[in-house]
């Protein structure tokens, strides 16, 4: 694998704050079942002229100033979102263009949960060709659960942001060691959102694939290196769901304190939700060197993946 | 192989009452989300099976009757 290194991460989370009580009235639920269902109390809605592309140019400058670079000197932008607002153009060249990188490659991918994952590593893989690359993942899900027919188990879990990480070959914070993605089409349709149509989750499903994908993929990584899970400073999740964290962490043997969350505060950002706790974790923490740090993801498809990191 | 099954399901939903053979373990509330990927691993455990992703459907699941007919036919 080429050199690759995490330069920066940023974030952008909306203002307004959606608590349980707000959503619990609308829902027909109450407060309680939606923190004990998914340990979620309150998540952030976008404004209304507040696209998926304004999240993200948001995260992305963010990321940018923390690294001290220029957009001008990007060579290539990935952005991930489910929920952009149209089938074509995806958000990526407004993000390029809004940055001030008009003509390199701006690309999406429309992918829900396990899009920044696979925006990271794939743009991990691309740095001998494209050497700074921005990744963006953002999500307006308000848009997308607050439509009819969306059932309260799921219109409950999702808030809107956008995360974003710059990844070069100059040596940054955080250098990728290695990275595995995965897909299977086998239960597509148990987690998928229409152009015209609202979202459709089977929970169940997701949740039982989840809970197996996620710590094989690990250990599938984690082996690679010759590593365990003790060696592994934090599990950085997919902010899916509490309940899922918790289970990751017994499954992998690891004290649940290893896994950063920030669901309760943001709920599931999908694609977003791993780079805005990547962001998060590492503004909060000081990491020493040699420290390991494990990202994963999973999400509808179904995709999920996986990225190994040190702290430079 | 009924009254093991039995007993895992009422190990993992931590109850008392068995539940009927047909009847949703859903629906009836021994199973949710969270505590079904539990018992897909206490039944690997207790059978000594390893079920592959491919047959993780939910539905494989939702009764003592499909968790039989399913253990049945991995022999």
């Amino acid at each position: 694998m080429t050199d690759a290194y995490i330069r920066a991460f940023g974030a952008c989370l909306p203002e307004r704050i959606v608590g349980n009580h707000e959503l619990a009235e609308r829902l027909g639920c109450t407060p309680e079942w939606i923190v004990e269902m998914s340990g979620i109390e309150e998540r952030r809605y976008a404004a209304a002229g507040q696209t998926v592309a304004c999240l993200a140019v948001a995260a992305g400058k963010q990321c940018l100033d923390r690294a001290g670079a220029a957009a001008a000197h990007l060579d290539m932008i990935l952005v991930a979102s489910g929920s952009s607002e149209r089938r074509f153009p995806g958000p990526a060249v407004e993000v390029a263009a809004k940055l001030g990188a008009p003509g390199i490659p701006a690309l999406d991918l429309p992918m829900a949960s396990a899009g920044g994952l696979a925006a990271m590593a794939l743009g991990a893989d691309l740095l001998a060709r494209y050497p700074s690359i921005l990744v963006v993942a953002a999500e307006k899900m308000s848009a997308v659960v607050t439509q009819a027919g969306v059932e309260k188990g799921t219109a409950m879990l999702f808030g809107d942001g956008a995360g974003a990480c710059l990844l070069g070959m100059q040596p940054g914070p955080l250098r990728i060691l290695d990275s595995a993605l995965h897909s299977d089409g086998t239960y597509s349709e148990d987690l998928h959102l229409e152009f015209a149509g609202g979202l459709v989750m089977n929970g169940r499903s997701i949740i039982l694939q989840a809970s197996r994908k996620l710590p094989a993929v690990i250990a599938e990584l984690l082996d690679r290196n010759s590593l365990r899970p003790e060696d592994v400073s934090a599990f950085l999740l997919h902010q899916a769901n509490q309940n899922l964290m918790d289970r990751m962490a017994r499954a992998l043997g690891v004290d649940a304190r290893r896994f950063p969350s920030n669901i309760r505060r943001y709920g599931n950002t999908s694609s977003a939700s791993l780079l805005i706790a990547a962001s998060e974790w590492w503004d909060a923490e000081r990491h020493s060197a040699g420290a390991r740090a494990c990202l994963a993801a999973f999400g509808a498809g179904v995709h999920w993946g996986a990225a190994l990191c040190e702290v430079v | 192989m009924r009254q093991r099954i039995i007993a895992l399901i009422l190990n993992v939903s931590k109850r008392d009452v068995a539940p009927g053979t047909d009847e949703s373990l859903f629906d009836s509330g021994y199973l949710d989300s969270f505590s079904l990927p539990e018992m897909v691993c206490e039944l690997e455990r207790e059978f000594a099976i390893r079920v592959p992703d491919a047959d993780l459907n939910p539905r494989q699941f939702e009764t003592v009757a499909r968790i039989e007919s399913y253990l049945a036919s991995r022999g």
